[in-house]
């Protein structure tokens, strides 16, 4: 009875036969070359005394637990194999990314499915294998023969990830290039999820991940971490790299980043940024981090104090990207002074010509640029505030503090 | 001027943020295990001993060193590079003898707690259930950073043994001529002696727990000097630990009357004659090394454990999404103080089989670990220079005649 599957713990070490069925040696190893294919075992590396051919998939007729049949006798001597992901190598045992899952995990094991042709069996990953079963399966595997194994193994749940939702980390670029591996899936993860998985990867992984990816992405994943995780990932990477991610960042948060540097890096990073980012940052940098100066940002909507609901909502629509965490619209005179906040709701309940001023709140609550986080903490809990405005001594506005600010700065406690 | 005391103030802001994994390493080497035989060491020997604890310093701080300065370059565990480097059956079989090692490691510290109380005339029915209750629920439900400082707050308890070992008044000036004078004799029980101090003073689960708990704190390469710092400060304070520990029996018990101690609550009462307070005051700090390392490693080995075999662990998950972590903690904090309340449990042997159990394990973690640290592409730049790696392999040699030394007149003992 022929199997219609494989794990590369039974693979690995079946006998080799040529087309005479005589023994020429062992497999030692199965790879992919996924420039060519993404889970199409190509290379069969097998080990015939102290020589190790390397195999292509179709010099090979038959694959099952009794042994590996080939079919061609045209072997080569296996040398480079740079273009090869070694499942021996470098899968068993590494840690990868499951996508869908969400948590990085170690790989126990490989199943391959068989897919037979008449005399052309071919080898497709189908998934990695994590949790018990595939322990037990590896622990025994070469003590026990491997069909009693498939049987001993089949009380414990199966444990398996779709070879689509693994993301393999490689931290060598050149490699990463030969390989074929890229990051998009990461993309598409929840950015906390995705700050979540980093955070449990080495510095080097860590490093390759945050080079590839789109910067919009690492910035909101950077977002998430602890600043000093933060800093030791904004270190590691090229100033540019950096920059770029550092610029999609909120200018609170990218401020409180580059604040953990040394002076020198962050000098370095700032440099390589744009104009408007920089200049935004760096006077955010000025301010003593546990001040309400610190913990503001720059991003706001605000208006003249003369303007009415119609400037308003114009003024939304223009700046839809300020919308996701926009409770308030701040309204300031001639000379940039903070007058009056108005509540993102009433803006609909009052018709177009209300000057916003009618719909101010009474009383406006606002904070100096220097006073204290403890304080600032106070008035979001007296008030029951989610957006707080920040003004210099001159009463001009410099920025908002908003709640989940506030919440960030409460769980560091 | 102003710029060097700014550096300087970076490099003293920095200590302090990676303060904690070497001290609470070194410090929880002086477990109950530790103090008894150390109180042995002084009530038998005198301060003969005393000159093996300038050695013994050396080699912990190199093993202590090498594994900090892997976690921080890595920021891996010990058992995820065993695991990546040397495959999963390796793996398993030093977790398994790992667990077994801790877990008799675990019944001591009960053990610790059980006599250390009673002193305070608590029963052990008592102090033994409430004690492991605390300690599980500490890691459960605690906050890492503030068990980080309740441990830390620990390591100060210390100090009872340096006050009981000035309040027996021992005999200064031959304490300091013996720290520096090797006293070789062909004696067993002196020899077994020896290798039960050095046994005792590097045990394979720091190994794995400091290495964990620098990749916990996020210390990273460039801080690394700094850590390097607390490692060797840590490992200094806990030989000092020992000195007084050993100076204190030998001052109060030996210059009496040599003779064997068996556990540390008859060390305690030895130092009767010198009041009430330096009996106390010894009880109080075998309690808190005793709790201190009951604490710590039920947690580090499921760490260990679940890190190297791939299963979910961290007490930040939930029960269900981290199963195997949670049942092999409880269930090693439940027999571990579950066998102590048992009438007639052969506490004693069980003590052995773990000394047995962490000499065989320790020359194989020892030399992974020379191994790795070598490996170019983990370390990069931070491999061991050539002298380190002389004085590493030179103590490997000597840890396993030591050890092999140690489970030979165990399973003796046994017998």
């Amino acid at each position: 009875m022929a199997e219609s599957f494989l794990y590369f713990t039974e693979l690995l070490n079946l006998p080799v036969y040529d087309l005479k069925h005589r023994r020429i040696g062992r497999l030692r190893d199965a790879a992919l070359v996924p420039l060519v294919h993404q889970s199409r075992v190509d290379r069969f590396l097998v080990g015939a005394g102290s020589i190790w051919f390397s195999v292509r998939y179709d010099q090979i007729s038959l694959i099952g637990l009794a042994g590996i049949q080939l079919s061609d006798e045209k072997l080569f001597p296996y040398h480079s194999d740079e273009y090869m992901l070694r499942m021996g190598r470098d899968l068993l045992d590494q840690q990868i990314i499951d996508v869908n899952g969400r948590k990085v995990v170690r790989v126990n094991d490989v199943t391959l499915d068989i897919e037979r042709a008449s005399g052309f069996d071919q080898l497709y990953v189908k998934e990695v294998d994590i949790g018990l079963r595939s322990i037990v399966r590896r622990l025994l595997q070469g003590a026990v023969p491997r069909k009693l194994i498939r049987t001993l193994q089949q009380p414990i749940a199966p444990n398996s990830i779709p070879w689509d939702f693994c993301n393999i980390v490689e931290a060598d670029p050149q490699r990463r290039l030969r390989l074929n591996i890229s990051h998009d899936k990461l993309e598409l993860m929840h950015p906390a999820d995705l700050a979540d998985i980093v955070e449990e990867l080495g510095p080097a992984e860590r490093e390759a991940i945050f080079e590839t990816i789109d910067s919009e992405v690492a910035a909101e994943a950077l977002s998430e971490m602890d600043s000093k995780t933060q800093a030791s990932i904004l270190e590691s990477l090229e100033p540019d790299v950096a920059a770029d991610i550092v610029e999609e960042m909120a200018p609170d948060e990218a401020a409180d980043a580059l604040g953990e540097l040394e002076e020198e890096t962050s000098q370095e990073i700032l440099e390589e940024m744009e104009q408007e980012d920089k200049t935004e940052v760096t006077e955010l940098l000025e301010f003593e981090e546990d001040t309400a100066g610190g913990m503001m940002n720059t991003e706001y909507a605000s208006l003249p104090d003369t303007a009415t609901v119609t400037d308003a909502m114009a003024m939304l629509r223009a700046n839809e990207d300020l919308l996701e965490n926009l409770n308030l619209v701040l309204l300031v005179d001639a000379e940039g002074r903070l007058t009056g906040a108005v509540h993102l709701a009433r803006l609909f309940l009052a018709a177009g010509e209300t000057p916003l001023k009618s719909l101010a709140q009474d009383p406006l609550i606002w904070a100096p640029v220097d006073m204290t986080q403890d304080r600032v903490t106070e008035l979001f809990d007296k008030y029951n505030l989610f957006t707080l405005p920040v003004v210099d001594k001159q009463h001009v506005l410099s920025g908002v503090i908003t709640a989940d600010d506030i919440i960030s700065v409460l769980r560091q406690k | 001027m102003a710029h060097l005391l700014k550096r300087f103030r970076y490099h003293i802001a920095v200590f302090f943020a990676v303060v904690g994994p070497g001290f609470i390493t070194a410090v929880v080497d002086n477990d109950s295990g530790g103090i008894v035989t150390y109180s042995q060491a002084g009530a038998r020997w005198g301060y003969l001993p005393l000159w093996t604890l300038l050695p013994i310093t050396v080699v912990l701080i190199i093993t202590q060193e090498m594994c900090s300065r892997m976690g921080a370059v890595t920021e891996k565990g010990l058992s995820d590079l065993i695991r990546e480097e040397y495959g999963l059956r390796v793996t398993f079989v030093m977790m398994t003898l790992l667990v077994l090692a801790n877990l008799t490691n675990i019944m001591a510290e009960f053990a610790g707690i059980a006599s250390s109380l009673e002193l305070f005339h608590i029963s052990r029915y008592a102090s033994v259930p409430i004690s492991a209750f605390a300690v599980w629920f500490l890691a459960v439900k605690g906050n890492y950073r503030n068990v980080e400082k309740i441990f830390l707050f620990a390591c100060v308890v210390y100090v009872t043994y340096v006050i009981s070992g000035f309040l027996v008044k021992p005999d200064w000036k031959e304490a300091a001529i013996y720290t520096v004078k090797p006293v070789l004799m062909l004696d067993a029980s002196y020899i077994n002696m020896l290798i039960g101090m050095v046994g005792t003073t590097i045990a394979p689960w720091m190994q794995f727990y400091l290495q964990a708990a620098v990749v916990e704190k996020g210390v990273t390469a460039k801080e690394y000097a700094e850590s390097r710092i607390e490692v060797i400060v840590g490992c200094l304070m806990t030989s000092v630990i020992a000195f007084f520990i050993i100076v204190a029996c030998a001052g109060a018990i030996w210059s009496v009357h040599p003779r064997d101690i068996n556990d540390g609550k008859e060390a305690a009462l030895g130092l009767k004659p010198f009041g009430e307070y330096a009996v106390l005051l010894f009880a109080a700090g075998l309690f808190n090394a005793s709790i201190f390392a009951a604490s710590i490693l039920p947690l580090s080995t499921a760490y260990s454990v679940c890190e190297g075999m791939g299963f979910e662990s961290g007490v930040n998950r939930t029960f269900k999404e981290a199963p195997v972590f949670y049942w092999l903690y409880t269930l090693l904090i439940a027999i571990g103080a579950g066998v102590i309340l048992l009438p007639n449990f052969p506490l004693f042997k069980m003590i052995l089989w773990s000394q047995v159990l962490n000499g065989v394990l320790l020359p194989f973690v020892l030399i992974f670990m020379i191994l790795l640290i070598n490996n170019k592409r983990l370390m990069n730049e931070w491999t061991n220079s050539r002298p380190v790696n002389a004085v590493a392999w030179f103590t490997v040699v000597v840890m396993i005649g030591l050890t092999l030394a140690l489970v030979g007149t165990s399973i003796k003992g046994m017998g």
